[in-house]
């Protein structure tokens, strides 16, 4: 007996995003590092910025946090990430 | 009245029998590792119907990666999972307490610590589906048990891509995540059901879903006194507070008949043995140099720290369950504190 059966799969009514282009380079640029809050994560970014800095020629860098590694960054960090031309999310552990 | 039925709207495959069914739903990755039951129409709608929902109707939406979880969907894997139409109200009160902000939904099932959604049924609908609070509660009982848990799993794999190694990035999950839904035995209790505890009234249906790791069984059956009794649970809670994690929530306690009317002879409640849990599961940091743990020792506040298993005596989930013999209880420790919270949420039958 023939079964017609149902794809039981999420069909893709969710909301879209764009990915931008690549940087060229970082000669010159903001780049945001994010610290989830795991041990470690500050030992890793801190080494990465000095590498930005030193082989990269970034101009500035800003560092953010997010309160609570199991959830989205809240509103405001996300905000402060507009002023960033690249943007780091590290996950320490 | 007779309800119309608005068209499904997933795509159809045609496939020869049940065998070929299952070779595809294999193929695709779309199964927990064991066999489904064909979602066909016909089952798929006296699903839909057993709830009274429409099939674009939306029971909840995954905050973080803003999916939403549509009834047509829902109802397709609950078939898959061998849910019987009348499961159907149970299964999504399940999914709107999983999407409360307070349930940490992305966050508990992404994680590496691999926990799996502990759900407890309490009120009429447990008997009019046949749901099992008493022998081998924790283990393997009867369909409404297995189904109604295993379809939350599946939902979790193909609506929400909770897939092993993908978004679900566990280090070792558990057993619970094939099926880790309980009743409790509200007729053979002398303490207040769960959700009463919880705000539901009295003869009203509701689910309590946390992030739960696996069940941690305990014995005593070598006291009458209450307070050790309870103390052997708060033991386990403290050996999960060093061993695994120190953070403060939702544990769940599973107490068998046996324990049960030694406590309550003594004069015990349920308030009773939350209290007494929250003054004695607690741990200081220079414990943890018993468990391997010398490196984090005199980190923090130094080695007087102190830690609770709870937050306050109301963070224990106290559930009267299990088979009538031995005095076997266990804890279910929460995945990561008060990270995900317990939720408890009234079932809706049309």
């Amino acid at each position: 007996m023939t079964l017609r059966v149902l794809d039981p799969t999420f069909d893709g009514q969710q909301a879209t995003q764009e990915t931008v282009s690549r940087l060229g380079s970082l000669s010159g640029r903001t780049v945001g590092l994010l610290d989830n809050g795991k041990l470690n994560v500050d030992t890793l970014l801190n080494h990465m910025e000095e590498l930005f800095r030193a082989q990269h020629g970034v101009s500035r860098v800003i560092r953010l946090n997010k309160p609570d590694a199991s959830r989205p960054a809240p509103d405001d960090v996300i905000a402060n990430m507009a002023d960033c031309d690249a943007v780091i999310s590290a996950a320490g552990d | 009245m007779k309800q119309t039925h608005p068209a499904l709207q997933s795509p159809i495959y045609e496939l020869e029998d049940i065998l070929a069914v299952n070779d595809l739903y294999y193929q695709r990755g779309w199964t927990d590792g064991l066999p489904i039951l064909p979602p066909t129409a016909d089952l798929v709608r006296a699903c839909l119907d057993a709830a009274g929902l429409a099939p674009n109707d939306v029971i909840g939406v995954e905050s973080v990666r803003q999916r939403p979880i549509t009834a047509e969907k829902v109802a397709i894997n609950a078939v898959m999972a061998g849910c019987l139409p009348s499961y159907m109200p149970v299964v999504v009160a399940i999914l709107k307490a999983m999407c409360q902000e307070e349930f940490n939904l992305h966050g508990s099932t992404a994680s590496t610590g691999g926990s799996a959604q502990f759900i407890v049924v309490n009120g009429p609908i447990r008997q009019v589906i046949g749901l099992n609070a008493t022998h081998n509660v924790l283990g393997n009982s009867n369909r409404a048990n297995g189904s109604i848990g295993r379809a939350i799993r599946l939902i979790l794999i193909n609506i929400l891509g909770c897939i092993p190694g993908q978004l679900d990035r566990a280090t070792l999950g558990h057993p619970g995540k094939f099926t880790f839904c309980i009743a409790e035995d509200e007729e053979d209790s002398p303490w207040i059901p769960l959700a009463q505890e919880r705000g539901v009234p009295h003869g009203t249906s509701a689910v309590t879903v946390m992030a739960g790791e696996s069940p941690h069984q305990t014995m005593n059956e070598w006291t009458r006194d209450p307070e050790e009794i309870v103390e052997t649970f708060a033991a386990a809670m403290r050996h999960n507070m060093l061993t695994y994690s120190i953070w403060a929530g939702n544990y769940a306690l599973i107490i068998p008949k046996q324990l049960r009317e030694l406590i309550a002879a003594a004069g015990w409640q349920k308030k009773d043995i939350r209290e007494y849990v929250y003054r004695s599961a607690r741990v200081v940091r220079r414990d943890w140099t018993t468990v391997g743990k010398q490196q984090i020792v005199n980190m923090g506040k130094g080695v007087d720290q102190k830690f609770t298993a709870l937050h306050s005596p109301d963070d224990l989930l106290v559930i009267a369950a299990g088979g009538p013999a031995g005095g076997f209880g266990a804890i279910i420790p929460p995945w990561l504190g008060s990270r995900a919270r317990a939720v408890t949420q009234i079932i809706e039958t049309p």
